[in-house]
Order: C-alpha cells, then sequence, then structure tokens
C-alpha cells in the first residue's frame, strides 16, 4: 500500500494540472480518477491535521518593565473604556443633541488621571495608543498615562513607533547625570529625539545644552538650527548672548529673525539697548504745545546693522515701509526705555499720553508685542486698559488676538477677572481667544460671566450655534459645580416674537448637553478618588 | 447595554436619547419593564416600553416608525433607566397601554410552552413525508455537486482560479435550491480560497476534497454509525432540534462574539460548566441589521439548562430554561498545554472529520512574535501558531497588552489553520478580557 501512496505534493500538482492531463498515481479501484485523487486527498488531509504537532516556541519577548502606580478604581476603568469606544459627534455648529461629546472628554480625563499617579489598565492600551495616533495633541498626555508597558508594546507593533520617539526625549529626562550618552544620542539620533534631548537638558542645565548645541552649530541644516535655537527659548540668560548674537550673522533668515527676537528679550542685552537707542530717536515727547504729546519721527533708512539686528527692510504688501520699520524697533526696544525717555510716567501715563500725527495704531500695537515678548505684566495691564471700556470691543490697535496673548503675561487670577468683566460689558462674540486663555476650570466669576452672557444671547433670540465655539468650551471649562446653575435654563422657553423660529427648542438642548456634560466631568473626578 | 444596539448609527442615536430632556413619565415596575414617553420630530410623543423580565431576551417595544429594532429610543430609554436611577423611577404601577403590551406578550409566552408541551405528535405523518421528499431534493443536489467536483479535479484547479467566484455563487445558489445550506456555506468558501495567498492550491484541494467526502457520507448515510449520520445531516444543512437531555449546571460564558455577512449575523456564545466541566456552545441569529436576541457577557455564569443538538461531538447546545439571572464568576476554566490541545483537535476529528475548530483553553502561554507572525508558547516551549485574521485584528494587541511578556490563561479556537484567542484572563486576579 505505502509503496503506491503519492506524495501530498505529488497530489496538489495533479490537482492544479487536472487529472485530464495528469492522471493521478493513486490506484483507481474502479473509480473515476478525479474522485480516487478526491479520495486520496482526503485521507492524506485528515491524517495531517490529525497530526498536527506544536511547533518549538521561538524566543521570548523580554518581559515589560513593571509599572508601581496603583490601578484604576473599577468605576474609572470602565470610563475609560467607555470615552476610548466614543466616536466623535457631529461637531461643527449644527445641532448636537444633549448628550455629553466623549470624545471632547478624554484628554481631561488622561491628564486627571495620569496626574492622580493611576497605572493604565494594560487591556486599554491598545485603544489608548490608536487614540494617541491619531490625535497628535493626545500623545504627551496619552504615553504618560500609559506607562512603561505602553512603551514596551509600542516596540512590537510598528504602527506605534511614535510611542517611542516621543518617549525618547522623556527617557532623555535626566541626560544631564549621563554627558557621554547625551552626546551619542546628539550625534546620531533622530531629530526628534534631538530636538527632545535638548529641550530636557536645557531645562537643567542651559549651559550644558548651549555646549552640546554650540559643537554641531555649524553643521546643521538650516530648518533644524531654527527648531534648536527655539528651544533655548527657556533658560535663556546672558550667557547664551555670544552664542546669539554670532547667531545675528546667520545665513538662514529666519535663523536671524529668531536670534534677534531671543536677544531684545534678554534684559541688558547689547542688541536691546542697540534697538533701544534706535526707537528712541524715533519717538519723543513734546510739551511745546498745551498738554504733552508723543511725536513720532519714523526711520527714514533700514541700514546694514538694523538688519543684522533683525530687523525685515521689506515691508509687507500694503504697508509703509517707515512704519514698518519703526514697527519693529519699538517691539524690540525694552519698554523701560519709554518711561526714561517720555518724561518718567508709569505705563498708564504713557498709554494714556496722545500721539500726534496718527502714530498712535502703530505705536500701540508695537508696545503690545514688545509687552508680550518680554511678559512685562505692568505694561500688559496699562495697555489692556479697563475691560468694561466700550473700545476694549472695538477695532481699535488692541484685536482680540493681541488682547490674549497679553492677558497671557498676566495671574491666573487677574486673567480670569479681566475676562470675566469683558464678557459682562461686552458679550461674548469676541471672546472666544480670550477665554482660550484663562485657567481650567474656570473661575467662579468668569463661569458665572459666561453662563450669563448666554443667557442674554438665548433672550436676544440668536441661534444657539452662533455660540458653538463657547459652548464647546464651557463644556470642558466650566466648573462642575456650576452644573445647578444651569438647571433652570434647559427648559424650552416661549417662543417670543423677535425670537428666530425654533431657536428656543436648540437653546434648551444646548444647556441640556452643557449641563449634562458638567455633571458627567463631576462624575468622572469622583470616580478617580480624591487628589 | 449598548451591545444590544443594531448598529453603530443607532449606539451614537441611542446615547444621545440618554438624557432626562426628552423623556416624560418614565416609569418601571417590579418584573423588569421600564417605560417612558419620548419626545420626538413630531407632536405626540413616541410610547416606548422596554421588557428585562427574561434577562436573556429583552424585549421592546415603540411607537416610533423605525425599522431598527431595537430602536433608539429603546437604547436611550435604557441608558437612561442604567445610568440616572431617579430619571426612571422603580416601583411604579404601569399605564394602560404598557399594561396591554406586556399583558399580551406574557401571554403569548405561556401559550408558547403549552404549545410546546402538548402539540408533539399533531402529524408526525406528514412531517415524515416532508422530511422524505427534502432528503430526495438534497440527494439530487449532491449528485451534482459530486459532479462538479470531478470535473473541476478533471480539468485542474488552475482553471478555478480564473473561473472566478461566479463559478462557486452559481452552484452554491443551486444547493441553496436543493435545501442542503451547509453544503452552499461550504461550496461559497471554496469560492474565496483562490483569492486567499499564497498556499491556495493546497487549501482547495483540501477542501474539494472534504466537501467530497461529505457528499459521499450523505449518499451512503444508512451505512454510516448512527452519530457520524446525524454529523453529517447536520454539516449538510439538515434542520435538527435539540433532542439531548437536559444538563443543568452554572454555566459560565467563556467568550462571545458575532459574525455577519450580507444576510445574516450570527452571535456564537460559549459557555462552560462549573460542575460537568463541558464546553457548550450557545448560537443565536438575527438578520441583517438587527442584533442577535441571546446576549451573555463574557465572564457571567447563569444557573441554567441545556440539551445539546445531535451530531458528534455534541459541542452545539440549546439553552432550554434559565433559572437566574446571569451573575458575575470568579471561576476560570481549567486548561491545557499546546500538546495536549493540538491532541484535542487530533481526536475531534475522528468523530466529525469536518471539523475546523475545536473550544480550548490554553493553561499559561505568552504570545510570541515570530517572522511576522504570532505563537502562544507554553511553558514546555510548545508553541501553537495564532491565525492570521486573529492576529490582525485590534482585539489580539490587547492579548499581547494583558500578557506583557508573562503567561496567561487563554480561551480560545484550535485547528488546523491555528489557535484564534477569544478570552484571556489577567495573571493576577481579576475579569476575563476579550481579545478577539
Amino acid at each position: 500500500m505505502t509503496a503506491t501512496a503519492s506524495t501530498w505534493e505529488d497530489l496538489v500538482t495533479t490537482a492544479l494540472l487536472g487529472t485530464e492531463r495528469r492522471p493521478p498515481s493513486v490506484p483507481s479501484h474502479g473509480r473515476e480518477a478525479p474522485v480516487a485523487l478526491l479520495d486520496e486527498a482526503a485521507q492524506q488531509t485528515l491524517r495531517r491535521r490529525a497530526g498536527l504537532l506544536p511547533a518549538q516556541a521561538a524566543a521570548l519577548p523580554r518581559p515589560a518593565p513593571a509599572d508601581s502606580r496603583p490601578p484604576l478604581p473599577p468605576a474609572a476603568a470602565r470610563r475609560l473604556s467607555m470615552l476610548l469606544t466614543a466616536r466623535p459627534g457631529t461637531g461643527g455648529g449644527g445641532r448636537r443633541g444633549t448628550a455629553p461629546d466623549l470624545v471632547e472628554l478624554l484628554p481631561q480625563w488622561l491628564s486627571l488621571a495620569d496626574g492622580r499617579g493611576y497605572a493604565a489598565p494594560p487591556e486599554t492600551l491598545p485603544a489608548l495608543l490608536e487614540a494617541a495616533r491619531g490625535r497628535t495633541d493626545l500623545r504627551p498626555a496619552v504615553i504618560s498615562f500609559a506607562g512603561p508597558r505602553a512603551l514596551w508594546l509600542a516596540g512590537l507593533n510598528p504602527e506605534w513607533r511614535f510611542a517611542l520617539r516621543a518617549a525618547a526625549g522623556r527617557r532623555e529626562a535626566a541626560p544631564a547625570a549621563d554627558p557621554e550618552r547625551s552626546r551619542q544620542l546628539w550625534e546620531e539620533g533622530l531629530f526628534a529625539e534631538r530636538v527632545a534631548l535638548l529641550t530636557a537638558l536645557r531645562g537643567q542645565d542651559p549651559a550644558a545644552a548651549l555646549a552640546l548645541l554650540e559643537s554641531t552649530w555649524s553643521t546643521e541644516r538650516a530648518e533644524d538650527r531654527l527648531m534648536f535655537l527655539d528651544s533655548l527659548r527657556s533658560g535663556l540668560s546672558v550667557e547664551d548672548e555670544p552664542f546669539l548674537e554670532r547667531a545675528l550673522a546667520d545665513r538662514s533668515r529666519n535663523v536671524r529673525a529668531t536670534a534677534a527676537e531671543l536677544l531684545s528679550g534678554l534684559p541688558g542685552s547689547a542688541l536691546s539697548l542697540r534697538m533701544a537707542a534706535r526707537a528712541a530717536t524715533c519717538v519723543s515727547l513734546d510739551r511745546s504745545g498745551g498738554e504733552p504729546c508723543v511725536v513720532v519721527e519714523a526711520p527714514h533708512a533700514c541700514d546694514a546693522e538694523m538688519e543684522r539686528d533683525g530687523v525685515v527692510a521689506k515691508a509687507p504688501n500694503g504697508r509703509g515701509e517707515r512704519s514698518w520699520w519703526l514697527g519693529q524697533l519699538v517691539e524690540a526696544a525694552p519698554l523701560a526705555t519709554w518711561s526714561e525717555r517720555l518724561g518718567g510716567h508709569t505705563p498708564e501715563e504713557i498709554v494714556a499720553l496722545e500721539v500726534a500725527d496718527g502714530w498712535e495704531g502703530e505705536l500701540h500695537a508695537a508696545w503690545c508685542r514688545a509687552a508680550v515678548r518680554q511678559g512685562d505684566a505692568a505694561w500688559a495691564r496699562a495697555l489692556l486698559g479697563s475691560p468694561s471700556a466700550p473700545e476694549a470691543a472695538g477695532p481699535g490697535a488692541v484685536g482680540p488676538a493681541q488682547r490674549a496673548k497679553l492677558l497671557t503675561t498676566l495671574g491666573a487670577v487677574e486673567r480670569a477677572d479681566w475676562v470675566a468683566a469683558f464678557i459682562s460689558a461686552h458679550g461674548l462674540s469676541e471672546a472666544f481667544q480670550l477665554l482660550g486663555v484663562c485657567a481650567v476650570p474656570w473661575s467662579a466669576p468668569l463661569g458665572r460671566a459666561v453662563v450669563d452672557a448666554l443667557d442674554i444671547a438665548r433672550d436676544a433670540g440668536s441661534y444657539p450655534w452662533s455660540f458653538s465655539g463657547v459652548m464647546g468650551l464651557a463644556e470642558r471649562c466650566l466648573d462642575p459645580a456650576e452644573a445647578a446653575r444651569l438647571a433652570p435654563l434647559t427648559a424650552t422657553p416661549d417662543e417670543a416674537e423677535n425670537t428666530a423660529p425654533g431657536a428656543g427648542a436648540y437653546w434648551s438642548e444646548a444647556f441640556q448637553r452643557l449641563e449634562s456634560t458638567l455633571r458627567l466631568r463631576a462624575t468622572m473626578a469622583e470616580e478617580l478618588g480624591a487628589a | 447595554m449598548l451591545a444590544l444596539a443594531p448598529d453603530a448609527a443607532s449606539r451614537k442615536a441611542g446615547s444621545k436619547l440618554a438624557a432626562s430632556g426628552p423623556w416624560s413619565g418614565t416609569g418601571g415596575d417590579d418584573e423588569g419593564a421600564v417605560w417612558g414617553l419620548c419626545k420626538g420630530s413630531g407632536s405626540t410623543p413616541y410610547r416606548t416600553i422596554v421588557d428585562l423580565g427574561d434577562p436573556s431576551a429583552p424585549a421592546f417595544k415603540c411607537s416610533c416608525p423605525s425599522r431598527k429594532f431595537p430602536c433608539k429610543h429603546a437604547l436611550g430609554l435604557l441608558l437612561l433607566w442604567s445610568g440616572d436611577q431617579a430619571a426612571v423611577p422603580g416601583g411604579q404601577e404601569s399605564p394602560d397601554w404598557v399594561r396591554q403590551w406586556l399583558d399580551g406578550r406574557r401571554q403569548r409566552a405561556e401559550r408558547k410552552e403549552t404549545a410546546a408541551a402538548g402539540g408533539g405528535a399533531v402529524d408526525a405523518e406528514a412531517a415524515r413525508k416532508r422530511a422524505e421528499r427534502r432528503a430526495a431534493r438534497i440527494d439530487a443536489g449532491a449528485g451534482e455537486l459530486e459532479r462538479r467536483l470531478a470535473d473541476l479535479l478533471r480539468s485542474g484547479l488552475a482553471g478555478a482560479e480564473q473561473a472566478g467566484y461566479a463559478l462557486w455563487e452559481e452552484t452554491a445558489a443551486r444547493m441553496v435550491d436543493a435545501q442542503a445550506p451547509g453544503l452552499a456555506a461550504r461550496v461559497r468558501e471554496l469560492g474565496a480560497i483562490p483569492g486567499s495567498g499564497p498556499g491556495w492550491p493546497v487549501r482547495l484541494l483540501e477542501e474539494c476534497a472534504l466537501l467530497h467526502t461529505l457528499v459521499q457520507g450523505w449518499l451512503h448515510r444508512e451505512r454510516l454509525p448512527v452519530e457520524l449520520a446525524a454529523t453529517v445531516g447536520s454539516r449538510v444543512g439538515l434542520p435538527a432540534s435539540a433532542d439531548g437531555p437536559a444538563v443543568r449546571d452554572r454555566w459560565l460564558v467563556l467568550a462571545q462574539y458575532d459574525t455577519s455577512d450580507a444576510r445574516l449575523t450570527t452571535r456564537r456564545i460559549w459557555v462552560h460548566g462549573e460542575e460537568t466541566g463541558r464546553t457548550a456552545l450557545l448560537l443565536s441569529y438575527g438578520a441583517a441589521g438587527r442584533a442577535p436576541e441571546l446576549t451573555l457577557p463574557t465572564g457571567l455564569a447563569l444557573d441554567a439548562e441545556l440539551s445539546a443538538y445531535p451530531g458528534a461531538g455534541r459541542l452545539r447546545f440549546a439553552l432550554v430554561k434559565q433559572f437566574a439571572s446571569p451573575a458575575p464568576s470568579s471561576l476560570r476554566p481549567a486548561g491545557l498545554s499546546a500538546a495536549e490541545a493540538a491532541a484535542l483537535y487530533g481526536d475531534a476529528l475522528r468523530d466529525d472529520p469536518w471539523l475546523d475548530t475545536v473550544p480550548v483553553t490554553l493553561e499559561a502561554v505568552v504570545p510570541v512574535p515570530h517572522d511576522g507572525r504570532w505563537q502562544l508558547a507554553d511553558t514546555a516551549g510548545q508553541a501553537l501558531p495564532v491565525t492570521a485574521s486573529a492576529a490582525s485584528g485590534t482585539g489580539f494587541w490587547r492579548l499581547v497588552s494583558l500578557s506583557g511578556g508573562a503567561p496567561l490563561r487563554v480561551f480560545g479556537e484550535y485547528g488546523h489553520r491555528g489557535f484564534t484567542p477569544l478570552t484571556a484572563w489577567p495573571a493576577a486576579p481579576g475579569d476575563p478580557v476579550r481579545v478577539r
């Protein structure tokens, strides 16, 4: 029998070609050739399947490092899997229903859980990594919360390589401790790893970071030089001045501009003094009339020295070049220059001074940029002015974007109070960017101002999606304790004559969503236990 | 709760209705019914009722025109009820419109039980004739299939690649006409093999040969042992009913997963008896777009009576009677080594040569990457390959993550294609994790 049994390969070949072309080597015993072939193949298939044996195991992967953090409370673990399986809502300005948008709550949950030092449940790591793959804004929180096992996992799946790259920087959290390793990584690492290393080292030992950067500076590509230079922003000191002065002669215009910007933010740097001298010649106080008045004489030329100090000679389309140069000089000059130059006044008094010949807009805008760059709260306060003043919402020199930047120089409480007063006076139409710079959760006065303004907007008869940006922010930033105050607003009001048709129902829906989101946030925080 | 939703859109719509805003007149009684009025786009609110009296088969009723089942209103009501006890107060007297439907439903259920008990021998003679007619049609279909297989082998499998899917679809349709759905399904699977990548001729020959044996088995069924004949009958697609003796036990739910094609959603639920140590398969079907009725979450155990369907191995059971709602259980089934699992499959093939997989729990295995594929390695250094389709699913990474390179107990299906992990238990005490 065995002598005539054909091999499996032989059967497959015959089956592929067909028994007409290649008669099977199986004895037919009176059967048709294809039937004999099928019978034999069935027998062999069964024999093969029944005889399957386990393989020799390959080398085991190295075990995942231990995670010493405590596990999540069970309710929080269930919440996490709900947040991870949620799909984005319809988004945009349309109707969004009354249920909370879970996708928007994931970042908050992650930072809360990570802040409380919990370990992520291992079975959620794939979904966490997938979420971070699609949303770069989630990556830092996910990588921190997901912990060492997620990095172990990412090493096995190329789609999650981003986690290894991002964590490479974190792993270099103590680069100062091992200069040899830092040097090696700096010379051989990928761009992202090098940026992370430089940033981490800069946080610990600014001088060492500068030395590392200088060692390879001349061989770096222009785009890379720009990014590396940017990481000097933190821990900036006079120690960096010589290097930055040299960078003013860089081949790349962007690198030169960044070096100049950094130097101008360094009080007492040679560049800022040069800029102060230039700016001072352009702006003076005229006491000849009754009231003192600021007179501006914009520069007549942009010489090579000015260009070397980062002044861009060519004005954008539609701007006069003299006012363009003036703006750059004033922006880069230390603000302390002005109280000296303009008669010993405080910032408030200087901002209040009349400016001759329509230069006020240009001058004040430049002062705003200088206050932001130099982080000068006193000047920022003066330039912001009173939040309830009518011009605060007007189109003047200080637009909403500029105001938001000025606010960042103030402390959290002062910032929130200013925005609250602004909203109470002017409503929400210009408030979105301002709200974006306020600390989360919003302070009580700010939260109340927003809710009251929403209530007024509803009574005014507009549709809620005109405010969907602020609504979305409120869902994420309003203090959950405010939920109770929202209850009266969730009812559908009777339709008044001046309101848009159906707006009442939409408003009620929007307030219900706001309320339910706040309650959910409170529940989420409770599930994660005390801080 | 959301597992009940027929599709993702309903799940989303249901979640949106899980706030108290659109609801009024909500309540629940002590027998597991929950009701409420949901304000929709029209002037009359929709009347929504959910009956959870029988936890294994929740029932839904809603006056909305949606053809989805359950509709978003029922889902929303359930979510509201489970999320906020105050929003749906329990212990209420049900309003008339609720009572009417519940009474009708509970009466129907009773009638069904009486009918099942008394109406067995109504017309045995007619049933026998029907079965004979059906067998004759299958005979004809089987003969035709046998000729087509022979033709295929005569002209060569290489031709099957060019002929494409249409050839198989047509043959499958003929098998449906011949009332042999089991043969039809196997023929359709043959059609997918030529496009399944390298090595397809081997797989096509294997499956053709086994199909040939099945057809031969059917045509000579009176010469087979009773058990094997029953297996052949069920593989061909004869309808059967669970006639095995009732087995009462606490059944631990090992795994539940759905597969679906254009026509049907099939839910497979593996349960494991605490006392009997038996592993049983419960099947539940839903038309396309509907979730199958039976839902048993992994890790719960239910005190119930099951009864086996005929056929070798007797893996498929029916849920006859449930004595209590499913309750959490910390029991874990005992596991095997890789070699024991392989032997288990080999033994099972002796009773049912057409068996693709057997359910098996592996005692302590580590997922190991090897040459672009994965294997599960046991503590003796032996490993079973993970099927390609399982390794490419998202659930598989949950298994890898849960393991972290350390051995785990894993339940799954093992067969000639490899191991498909379904559920894993963490090394420390804890709930089982779905890994498919």
